[in-house]
């Protein structure tokens, strides 16, 4: 017969152990790790927060409702939380060096999401900053654009509005889940016009394993509440009569396209010419969107390019890399501006094309998706 | 070889230099190639192994003998080693952090490496195969940690030395590092027989 007296002390005895060890760490949490009280300082004593220390700056700041932005979510990867921190962040910590650079080094400049908050502290937030907010929304409708990007509405709870920019982005939070035992934030572009107050379209690409993608194509269904917080970004379209090059890739479809509505609705009419990257043609979306836009907007042109068009796809439009495209199209770039969403990679290679052709760096406007 | 009839201190030395755990049995590898670049923080990372050694074996001596062996689990050795493994590191994590800034910003993320450390989970291995006594796993532990530091330590200084050296592309970084503690551990074979019976 099975020994069931034999598992139970096997079972019960690891689980002892186990709880033994819990309790430690417990009492050394809230003793050992408890830095009590700590006064954070903001632009010279503007503002003044008391918060619980022992916790990264970052979600200490977003805890008390100050939204710094991150696009990985506080794991040192993406270098966009930095912040000037005044006293009392101690020394760099590995984690931080490759983001900080020479002149981030004069200014106190850090990554908030390695910095610890152990003592009073004084930290700098730019003044817009203070206008991000976070906003409960309901998914309105989620449907595919590709086989790998789906296309989420959110509408916003509470008859609230969402003033932004065209461009710009939100942070979407993840709540925990099988992949991630805290909630994590990840920014995504914002793809439908400004005029549009109450509701937010955003084009969430699948990377496989991802844990914001993972949850919005495996968890996400329509009638669910997400928390986004925003607007972020130095993405827009800038005031000048230059020629414009928008350059896109996949879900960098995003912040053209509410660019682009944008100017339709605001009776913006500079000459535009829209190159959007792709690998087969069941990679490209929205293009009868973009082909009406092209009527409506007289002046602006739009160009899918396909890199590794199948025999059975037909394609008759542009070939070759996007990069390759844009060399072919324009002899010197004397009256352009350039702006520039998808993938580093793309951008990296763009810029270099189009410097090659005469556009200084200061025309070039770019969001890189990491 | 009979381990269990050597005192404390012939275990204390023998862990340090004859059997040294990083370059005899090659345990510990990936922290050891990792965090060898500097000679400040490798210092601070054996430190904080030979700690965590010593508190494992320390910990997992009395648990084996007094709670697994009477009640016959010895099966579930290694689930409970590594618990208590992975409790501890936590705790000097906490304890280095709080104490001092420095220290903790030199190791920064890789204190929890030790968590996943071979080398302080073969040390608890080690002592039950040679059924040391509660002392002599507790030397164990800490020689076999202080040799773990002393060899990463060695290694910071070469490779610190190595900065000025041309080292054939290929072979930069990880590669050279391998090729040196394979020199390391030969010259290491040299003190064998320097402890008699270890």
């Amino acid at each position: 017969m099975f020994p069931i007296g034999a598992f139970f002390i096997g079972v019960g005895t690891a689980a002892a152990i186990a709880a033994v060890l819990a309790l430690v760490m417990a009492i050394a949490d809230a003793t050992i790790a408890n830095y009590g009280e700590v006064k954070i300082s903001i632009n010279d004593g503007s503002k003044a927060l008391t918060v619980d220390g022992g916790r990264p700056l970052l979600s200490t700041l977003t805890a008390e409702g100050i939204f710094i932005p991150s696009a990985c979510g506080g794991r040192g990867s993406c270098g966009l939380c930095k912040l000037a921190v005044k006293s009392g962040a101690g020394e760099y910590a590995p984690t931080e060096l490759p983001w900080i650079t020479e002149a981030d080094r004069k200014n106190n400049v850090r990554l908030s999401c390695q910095v610890k908050v152990k003592r009073d502290i004084q930290i700098v937030v730019p003044e817009e900053l203070f206008s991000v907010k976070e906003y409960a929304t309901t998914v309105a409708s989620i449907r595919d654009l590709t086989y790998d990007i789906k296309e989420v509405t959110l509408k916003l709870k509470d008859s609230q509005a969402l003033d932004f920019r065209a461009g710009r982005y939100v942070q979407f939070v993840v709540p925990a889940y099988e992949l991630t035992p805290d909630p994590v934030y990840r920014a995504y572009s914002i793809s439908s016009s400004p005029s549009q107050k109450d509701s937010l379209e955003l084009e969430i690409r699948l990377v496989p394993n991802g844990i914001c993608t993972t949850y919005v194509f495996q968890h996400l269904s329509v009638g669910d509440t997400v928390h986004i917080n925003g607007p972020y970004g130095e993405f827009y379209l800038r005031d000048s009569d230059r020629e414009i090059i928008f350059v896109a890739g996949g879900s960098g479809m995003a912040p053209i396209k509410s660019i682009l509505l944008d100017m339709l609705e605001r009776g913006i009419r500079r000459k535009a010419t829209y190159f959007f990257g792709a690998r087969g043609t069941r990679d490209l979306f929205l293009v009868e969107e973009m082909r009406e836009l092209e009527n409506k907007l007289p002046g602006f042109k739009f160009v899918p390019a396909l890199s590794n068009p199948e025999p059975g796809d037909n394609w008759q439009g542009e070939k070759g890399l996007i990069t390759a495209v844009l060399g072919r199209h324009y002899e010197r770039l004397d009256h352009h501006e350039a702006y520039l969403c998808g993938s580093p990679g793309m951008i990296d290679a763009s810029i270099k094309v189009l410097k090659t052709k005469g556009l200084p760096d200061e025309l070039i406007f770019y969001d890189k998706y990491s | 070889m009979n381990w269990s009839s050597l005192g404390p201190a012939a275990v204390f030395f023998g862990a340090i230099f004859t059997n040294n755990i990083l370059l005899t049995n090659y345990l510990g590898m990936c922290s050891f190639l990792a965090i060898s670049r500097e000679v400040k923080s490798s210092v601070g990372l054996g430190a904080a192994v030979v700690f965590v050694m010593g508190m494992t074996n320390a910990l997992n001596w009395p648990i084996q003998y007094y709670i697994l062996v009477p009640l016959g689990l010895e099966y579930l050795g290694f689930i409970v080693y590594i618990i208590v493994i992975a409790g501890s590191v936590q705790l000097v994590e906490m304890i280095v952090e709080r104490v001092s800034e420095s220290l903790y910003q030199n190791l920064g993320i890789f204190l929890p490496l030790i968590t996943v450390n071979c080398a302080v989970f073969g040390a608890v291995l080690f002592m039950f195969i040679r059924k040391y006594t509660f002392l002599a796993s507790l030397a164990y532990g800490l020689g076999g940690g202080l040799g773990w530091a002393v060899a990463i330590v060695a290694m910071a200084g070469l490779r610190a030395k190595m900065a000025r050296a041309r080292v054939p592309r290929g072979l930069e970084g990880a590669g050279i590092a391998l090729i040196i503690a394979g020199i390391m551990s030969l010259a290491f074979m040299g003190f064998s027989g320097m402890i008699p019976a270890a």
